[in-house]
């Protein structure tokens, strides 16, 4: 059984707002586990409530970043295990065919943004970059990742272990600046990754009208989210990426607006930081 | 059925919002894509062809040099793009849908993606005649 804990939900930036708390304010981060295994997507706000004392006493931490926008890795900067000598820590991000990941994380974590450069964090760091139609094993996982459609090199995940499929594209718009997706599957960014997933956890930033005015930002309305869930067919669809701007309560409207004008056959619900589901 | 890179995916999109004739190929040439002003060119619609094979498509035109010459395949900017990898352009004719013979430029560019993969090429025709 593999479950999946959503540390974080929010997108672009943190919300300590009490209007944003329902949903959380956390940026992304899930932790996936399977008994003793466990892997980290994404590094946001959200990775400050991964317990690593307690949830990993092996040396070795395996973080995948979709992306290197802030909201996805702002949480490296004070994530424990990279600060403990003995500690193996493994982080995986896309490779953008021009400059190295290392370099493109040092941008970040090195002065004047962050006190300490990367080579000299305490732990041991190991980078890998992955590229597009990449798979791997590790321990009870087996991750595949591609490229997906977002601004920057960006990529999207599908977690299989055991029976259970995990896929996960939190920031993702694909189709731009169209109100549907391209009608043949092969043109659809990403949908092999969400394909028969039980739980396929996507960005759903903006409402329909929202979206209008921000095609080519990046991000999916409810209704591309719902529709690349039931073209993927996709058991379960977790709402993801809440814009920051909109508190719970107007969340919660969209979203009940949304499904007043749709019928799909698939559940679909807000993610919720803190959740936690088994698959 | 796999999907296309994103690097051709995306040029669909580009294709799509473009009023110029856009035709986007894979590494053999098969056609993946042609846009609305290239369904003029083409004479054909993709809704109803949808991904044509290179034998299928590639016969369409009749290109002509100068004289009136019919050019082998290998002197077309999208041929030399796929062969060679690289950018390729030139003006020729060919042979309208009505039987009228149009002067057309064509800059084909290869698409290679993030991570150096060679995923297709993309051609643009440009009528010289058009107002
Ligand atoms: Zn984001
Ligand atoms: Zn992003």
């Amino acid at each position: 059984m593999m479950k999946v804990r959503l540390h974080g939900t929010r997108g672009s930036y943190p919300s300590s707002s009490p209007e944003t708390q329902g949903y959380g304010g956390n940026t992304p981060c899930v932790e996936i586990s399977h008994g003793p295994d466990r892997i980290i997507l994404d590094a946001g706000t959200g990775i400050l409530g991964v317990d690593f004392d307690t949830d990993y006493p092996a040396a070795r931490v395996d973080i995948f970043l979709t992306h290197l926008h802030m909201d996805h890795v702002q949480g490296l900067a004070f994530c424990k295990p990279l600060f403990t000598p003995g500690r193996e820590v493994h982080l995986w991000g896309p490779e953008d065919g021009a400059e190295p990941l290392q370099a493109r994380l040092n941008r970040f974590l090195s002065p004047p943004l962050f006190p300490i450069p990367l080579r000299d964090i305490p732990a041991r760091l190991q980078i890998h970059e992955l590229s597009g139609a990449s798979e791997l094993v590790l321990g009870p996982f087996r991750v595949t990742a591609d490229y997906i459609s977002h601004p920057g090199p960006t990529l999207g995940f599908r977690v299989e272990c055991g029976s259970g499929v995990l896929a996960y594209l939190p920031d993702h718009e694909p189709v731009i600046g169209r109100s549907h997706l391209y009608p043949e599957d092969e043109w659809v960014s990403g949908i092999h990754l969400a394909r028969n997933a039980d739980l396929l956890i996507h960005d759903s930033q903006y409402s329909k009208k929202e979206y209008r005015h921000k095609a080519g930002w990046g991000h999916s309305s409810l209704n591309l989210a719902a529709e690349f869930c039931h073209r993927a067919r996709a058991r379960r669809l977790v709402l993801f990426h809440h814009d920051p701007a909109h508190s719970d309560a107007e969340i919660t409207r969209m979203f009940k607006k949304f499904l007043s004008k749709t019928a799909y056959d698939f559940p679909m619900e807000l993610a919720r930081q803190g959740q936690e589901y088994t698959l | 059925m796999s999907v296309h890179a994103l690097e051709i995916i995306l040029s669909r999109q580009l294709a799509d919002s473009l009023s110029v004739p856009v035709f986007i190929v894979d590494p053999e040439g098969n056609l993946l894509f042609y846009n609305p002003a290239a369904e003029k060119v083409l004479g054909r619609k993709f809704e109803d062809t949808g991904p044509m094979p290179v034998g299928d498509w590639g016969t369409s035109f009749y290109p002509r040099d100068e004289e009136g010459n019919l050019l082998p395949p290998e002197a077309l900017p999208l041929v030399e793009t796929l062969s060679r990898k690289q950018p390729a352009h030139k003006t020729f004719w060919i042979d309208s849908l009505t039987g009228k013979s149009t002067k057309i430029s064509v800059t084909a560019i290869p698409i290679i993606g993030r991570s150096h993969e060679f995923s297709g090429a993309m051609a643009i025709f440009w009528d010289t005649e058009a107002p």
